[in-house]
């Protein structure tokens, strides 16, 4: 409020300056443009009460988790400042790396697979149908994406369980050795979640790699058979790069539901068994909430925002290069 | 090569019914689990031979499902209104007004685009309570509408710096202020923007988990997912009753998925390829 209160008159000030410097100026334009100008000063008045919100609840927070990632504290006592000790364990504690390395294991699942399943399917469907049968696969394909992510989990859970559908299938088809606890063991434990996640992306990928293929000019497909393309070439010459926006838009999507996961792996798992299956987003949690190791936590923290950044960045760069 | 190409769309056909089935299963599953006797160990698919529709009526009463829906409303009703009233003025003042310095604001909420919710929770809960919020409803939705706002400006700004300027400079003539301005022309014409971001907020509002289990201990004050997290805590071994209550948690959701399911296509594509 201040600062919009204090800026309207040297607003008005620097517009006054072109009309001063002009000897003649008609009257009324001059009077227009210098209203104009404390207008557009007024108009922070309507960006404030977003902008305050955004300060008090993300930026402050955000600035706070830098500070206190610089600090041993419980979260109870007096801090005492440890420089960029908690950065040092965060990079160098064997534990604390696995995680970090879990949560890149993830994007296969998450982000992959979808996308290149996705890719698939749109290559060989071009578009849905229009009609009833269109709708209904849009629908059932946009469930995963409407239902909390814990429910995902929940659902998983069962399925994937020693008594659950998975290993059900797999009895009725003779594999019985193949059977096991899939969340529950050491080896299948972060495939496993991996697969709640391909689940949950697949079909938002499928949906927005085929609605981008339905815009693709036909003739470009015709051109390239007209000079001998086979399926593979014609999937690498044509498809490829027309999809490149909507192959952006899903890896930016599924990478960063993948690092910052948190709620499928905190139903479906907990992180276990051991840390197999524990992501950067539950051990800040955990570190934070039951450990009481605010500033390790905070410094995961700023690690993991950083991650994504680094991880996201270069996607949107080179599937919107020629925009930008 | 055009019988190629049919038997190729025919695979995409299988494919495509494949993905379809498989999205399905899970639902399924846990429908059959659910129809259990309880106390028996379910398979999983097998449809009852008895199929027990009491499970549902005993979740409804295990998960406090009355409390849930209130607390889950009410935590939209404080999010989503102020959420998207705050964010369609910014975006009004960024996109169309263009207040001088506006890009700073907006790098700065660029900023907080691709933020995930975790690197920030732990001094929002030093916040909260310092603010005397913890366990209250207020320490979900406050945090929220702050965490919403960079995607909220961003789509409100893009509604708005397409509207072409002689539109105000119209209205202008008759004599009406910014205000006027606002809410007669230009609220109006961002409707369909509008309605795609409430849906957005809504969705993930109720379906926020993070915040719902570190700022609220009590269950019937979080928002639907936190609840069904803590239901699961409590039930977790029971898995028929389990299943029967995620489902019941689950369908206010299915409903309003599948009332608003054009619009909420529309907004999940729109805010994907936006955000």
């Amino acid at each position: 409020m201040t600062s919009a209160l204090g800026s309207a008159p040297a607003g008005s000030g620097i517009a006054s300056r072109p009309g001063g410097g002009n000897p003649g100026p008609p009257v009324r334009p001059h009077r227009k443009r210098r209203w104009g100008r404390t207008a557009r000063w007024i108009g922070w008045v309507w960006v404030l009460p977003a902008l305050i919100m955004y300060a008090v609840f993300v930026l402050r927070p955000l600035a706070l988790t830098v500070q206190y990632s610089l600090y041993r504290w419980n979260g109870i006592g007096s801090a005492r400042w440890v420089g960029f000790e908690n950065y040092l364990t965060v990079f160098t504690d064997r534990d604390l790396l696995k995680i970090i390395s879990n949560a890149f294991v993830l994007i296969v699942f998450f982000s992959f697979i979808p996308v290149a399943l996705g890719l698939l399917v749109a290559s060989l469907v071009r578009r849905i149908t229009t009609g009833p049968g269109g709708t209904l696969v849009r629908t059932v394909l946009f469930l995963p994406q409407v239902i909390p992510l814990v429910a995902a989990g929940i659902a998983w859970s069962w399925v994937l369980s020693s008594s659950g559908l998975v290993n059900q299938a797999l009895r009725a088809v003779g594999l019985d050795g193949l059977t096991r606890s899939w969340l529950g063991e050491f080896n299948t434990a972060l495939p496993a979640v991996g697969v709640i996640g391909t689940w949950v992306m697949l079909g938002l990928c499928t949906i927005l790699l085929v609605t981008g293929m339905s815009k693709i000019d036909p003739s470009l497909y015709e051109a390239a058979r007209m000079d001998g393309a086979g399926p593979i070439r014609e999937f690498f010459a044509v498809t490829l790069p027309s999809l490149r926006q909507e192959i952006g838009v899903c890896l930016t999507v599924t990478v960063i539901a993948a690092l910052a996961s948190f709620d499928i792996v905190y139903i479906s798992t907990s992180g276990g068994p051991g840390i197999q299956t524990t992501v950067p987003g539950l051990e800040i949690y955990r570190l934070a909430f039951s450990q009481r190791q605010v500033g390790l936590a905070s410094a995961l923290g700023v690690v993991l925002m950083l991650l994504v950044l680094v991880c996201v960045l270069p996607i949107q760069r080179l599937t919107r290069g020629e925009k930008a | 090569m055009n019988l190629s190409s049919r038997s190729e769309r025919l695979t995409g056909r299988i494919f495509l019914i494949a993905l379809v089935v498989v999205t399905l299963l899970p639902f399924l599953s846990m429908l059959s689990a659910a129809l259990q006797p309880r106390g028996t160990v379910p398979t999983g698919l097998a449809w009852p031979t008895d199929p027990q529709w009491g499970n549902f009526a005993d979740a409804f009463t295990a998960a406090n499902m009355g409390a849930l829906l209130k607390s889950s409303l009410l935590i939209v009703a404080g999010v989503v209104p102020i959420g998207v009233l705050i964010a369609t003025m910014a975006g009004f003042g960024l996109g169309h007004l263009r207040v001088p310095g506006g890009h700073i604001a907006f790098g700065l909420l660029l900023l907080g685009l691709t933020l995930p919710f975790e690197a920030v929770v732990t001094p929002m809960y030093y916040q909260m309570r310092d603010m005397g919020l913890l366990n209250t409803r207020w320490a979900i939705i406050l945090p929220l509408i702050g965490l919403y706002m960079p995607f909220a400006v961003f789509w409100m700004r893009a509604h708005f710096t397409n509207v072409p300027p002689e539109l105000s400079e119209a209205a202008r003539v008759d004599g009406s202020n910014t205000w006027q301005l606002f809410w007669r022309v230009h609220v109006p014409l961002a409707r369909p923007a509008i309605a795609s971001l409430t849906i957005l907020l809504f969705l993930w509002t109720w379906n926020q988990f993070l915040l719902a289990i570190v700022m609220v201990d009590d269950a019937t004050k979080r928002t639907m997912a936190g609840a069904l997290g803590a239901f699961q805590g409590q039930w977790g071994t029971d898995l028929v009753l389990l299943c029967a209550g995620s489902l019941l948690i689950l369908t206010p959701t299915l409903i309003v998925f599948l009332i608003f399911q054009r619009q909420f296509i529309k907004a999940l594509l729109q805010g994907s390829v936006k955000g």
